[in-house]
């Protein structure tokens, strides 16, 4: 497989997201690898990616009109950069879904979404129906378009050397956007999608002071990031960034903890693909323990203080 | 303001999904099929619109077999006003979708454009933005609160991304894709669903609409994902630590 590929780095201007390793991985197995830095004053994160193991050069586009990272900015960048590449590929994350849809259509190719397996340059694995099926695809379209899942790729490491850093000048004709606001869950956790242990809460939590009470000293405990059902989202216990399932956050750690969850294949869809899976669940015919590999049926508002008191 | 709302039928969410035994697909022959949830959301947003006096009319669209009808009635009964069919037999990609229905936009003039962020079947979270990008509209996807300005002709989205939330402002016409907290949608009342019955349902096809709608990806295989082992149930708190330190090494 020797194609140029082009990878649109997830980044905060100063460093990369760490998804964009992940990107690259996938990249890596489809040809030489060239990475697109698009923002406002992103010398550091084009830094960071001309020192990722695999990285031939770097585009990087410096422009005020690339501050908000929209989707619209940022498609303007890729099209600008996009001639001779036989793929672009993009993580499989908020800021990915975002853009590569519309990149894709604005060179009418076909996209593929959430690749978590690369059978050759033009054949990819990836899940349908919440993960209950997997569908191998292909597509002779002479460009393509690819979203990776970010936990089916190991991240490349960083090295010494760098890759050589050009400039890339874009003309912006996409419509434009303002950037009102964001606001960032702030926490001092690791990261949900790179965690080593994640904790997860669901509705039996039963209140948004109950679910901090009991999981944030597990929690701290295990170096653990926190995660929450689409129950306990919508019912205000925790901030929406931290939903595990198939519409939320795919995540894989070593050890996952899903406490007062049932289970539902939605989901099951986020994190399923966990090392180690334990449950602690009062009914013991939750769907739930059917993936975990120790179940605990238990009272969480007792379990959970023991478990952190004797860990 | 006219608002288009594309809706998708897909096998309910509740269904577990069975591969045929031939890897030729999923099996969606007498499974439970209903609107994309997304769409739900979708519907309910632009009828809520028009509710508050910011839109004048909210027109459904689906793109796939007759049967897509049933998924336009719920719509109906949901509170849009007049519901459109591109009827085709072709499987339909997200890029194809996106064209079919910027035709429609073309014809229609909608000055927004309300859709689901994902479809729960194909999971593919494509179609909104590639639509944005034939038109060149702006996009606001996955919101979780909109608010449009009718007199500056503008909306303003707040969006759930990975780390929190962002919020938007954008020049109508523009297209914005729902996420789960946008709001939640209502259930069709009996009297509504037979007011849907008569509210007008026009059939087009991709060809009058001239779209290509062959498909440019290609399904080699489907196959059922590698199955989890279920573990084992622990007595206590005590076991459950040892297992964690002894058996699978975690902690
Ligand atoms: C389109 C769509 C997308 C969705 N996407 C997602 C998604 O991405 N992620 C997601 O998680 N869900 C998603 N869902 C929702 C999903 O279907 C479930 O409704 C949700 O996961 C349930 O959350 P839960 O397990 O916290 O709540 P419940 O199903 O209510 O389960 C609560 C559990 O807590 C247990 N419990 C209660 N009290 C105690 C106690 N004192 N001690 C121990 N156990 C207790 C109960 O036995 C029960 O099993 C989606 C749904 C739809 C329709
Ligand atoms: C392996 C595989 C097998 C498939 N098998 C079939 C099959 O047997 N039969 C078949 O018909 N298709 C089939 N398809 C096509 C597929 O189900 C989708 O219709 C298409 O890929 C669109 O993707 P999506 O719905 O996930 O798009 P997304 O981008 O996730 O959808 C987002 C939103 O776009 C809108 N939207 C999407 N599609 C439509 C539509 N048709 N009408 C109106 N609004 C829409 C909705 O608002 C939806 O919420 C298959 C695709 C694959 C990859």
């Amino acid at each position: 497989m020797g194609h140029s590929v082009l990878v649109v780095a997830e980044h905060n201007d100063e460093t990369l997201v760490s998804s964009t390793a992940h990107a690259i991985a996938a990249a890596k197995q489809l040809g030489e690898v060239t990475v697109l830095v698009a923002g406002t004053h992103c010398g550091g994160a084009a830094q960071a990616a001309a020192q990722c193991d695999g990285v031939a050069k770097v585009l990087q586009a410096d422009a005020p009109e690339l501050a908000g990272h929209t989707a619209e900015a940022v498609t303007d960048a890729v099209l600008a950069a996009a001639q001779g590449f036989r793929a672009i590929v993009f993580p499989s994350t908020a800021f990915g879904k975002n853009v590569a849809p519309r990149v894709a259509a604005k060179l009418d190719c076909a996209q593929i979404s959430d690749v978590i397996r690369i059978v050759d340059e033009k054949t990819f694995v990836r899940p349908i129906y919440a993960g209950n099926a997997l569908a191998t695809v292909t597509c002779d379209d002479q460009l393509l378009v690819l979203t990776v899942r970010t936990t089916a790729f190991d991240a490349v490491a960083q090295r010494d050397e760098a890759a050589p850093i050009e400039s890339l000048p874009v003309t912006f004709t996409g419509p434009k956007v303002e950037l009102v606001s964001r606001e960032l869950t702030q926490s001092e956790r690791p990261e949900l999608t790179a965690a080593r242990v994640v904790v997860t809460g669901g509705r039996g939590l039963g209140s948004a002071e109950q679910f901090h009470a009991l999981l944030e000293p597990l929690a701290d405990k295990l170096n653990a990031a926190i995660g929450a059902s689409r129950a306990a989202v919508d019912a205000g216990y925790a901030p929406n960034d931290w939903q595990v399932g198939q519409t939320g956050k795919i995540v894989a750690p070593e050890l996952y903890i899903a406490i007062g969850v049932s289970g539902a294949i939605q989901h099951l869809a986020g994190m399923k693909d966990s090392k180690v899976i334990v449950a602690i669940n009062k009914d013991p015919d939750a769907p739930i323990f059917q993936v975990a590999d120790y179940g605990l049926v238990a009272d969480l508002f007792q379990a959970v203080p023991e478990l952190t008191q004797k860990l | 303001m006219k608002i288009l709302v594309p809706v998708k039928r897909v096998v309910d969410y509740n269904v577990k999904i069975r591969v045929k035994p031939d890897g030729s697909g999923v099996d969606t022959a007498n499974v439970k099929m209903s609107m994309n949830p997304f769409d739900e959301i979708a519907v309910e947003e632009a009828v809520r619109l028009k509710e508050k006096g910011v839109a004048s009319e909210v027109v459904a669209v689906s793109a796939g077999v007759a049967a897509c009808q049933e998924t336009l009635r719920t719509a109906l009964a949901l509170g849009a006003d007049r519901a459109i069919l591109v009827n085709t037999e072709v499987e339909l990609q997200p890029l194809a979708v996106a064209k079919l229905l910027a035709a429609l936009v073309a014809k229609e003039s909608p000055q927004l454009v309300i859709m689901g962020k994902q479809a729960i079947d194909d999971d593919a979270n494509q179609t909104g933005q590639m639509l944005a990008a034939l038109l060149n509209w702006p996009q606001a996807t996955f919101a979780s609160k909109v608010e449009v300005d009718t007199g500056a002709q503008t909306v303003t989205v707040t969006r759930e991304i990975d780390g929190g939330l962002e919020t938007l402002k954008m020049a109508l016409p523009a297209v914005i894709t729902t996420d789960l907290r946008l709001n939640e949608p209502r259930f069709a009342s009996l009297p509504n669903i037979m007011k849907a019955k008569k509210k007008p349902l026009d059939t087009v096809t991709p060809e009058a609409l001239g779209v290509d709608v062959t498909p440019r990806i290609r399904t080699l295989k489907v196959e059922e994902p590698p199955k989890r082992q279920g573990g084992v149930k622990v007595a206590d708190v005590d076991e459950l630590i040892a297992k964690l330190k002894n058996e699978a090494k975690v902690i």
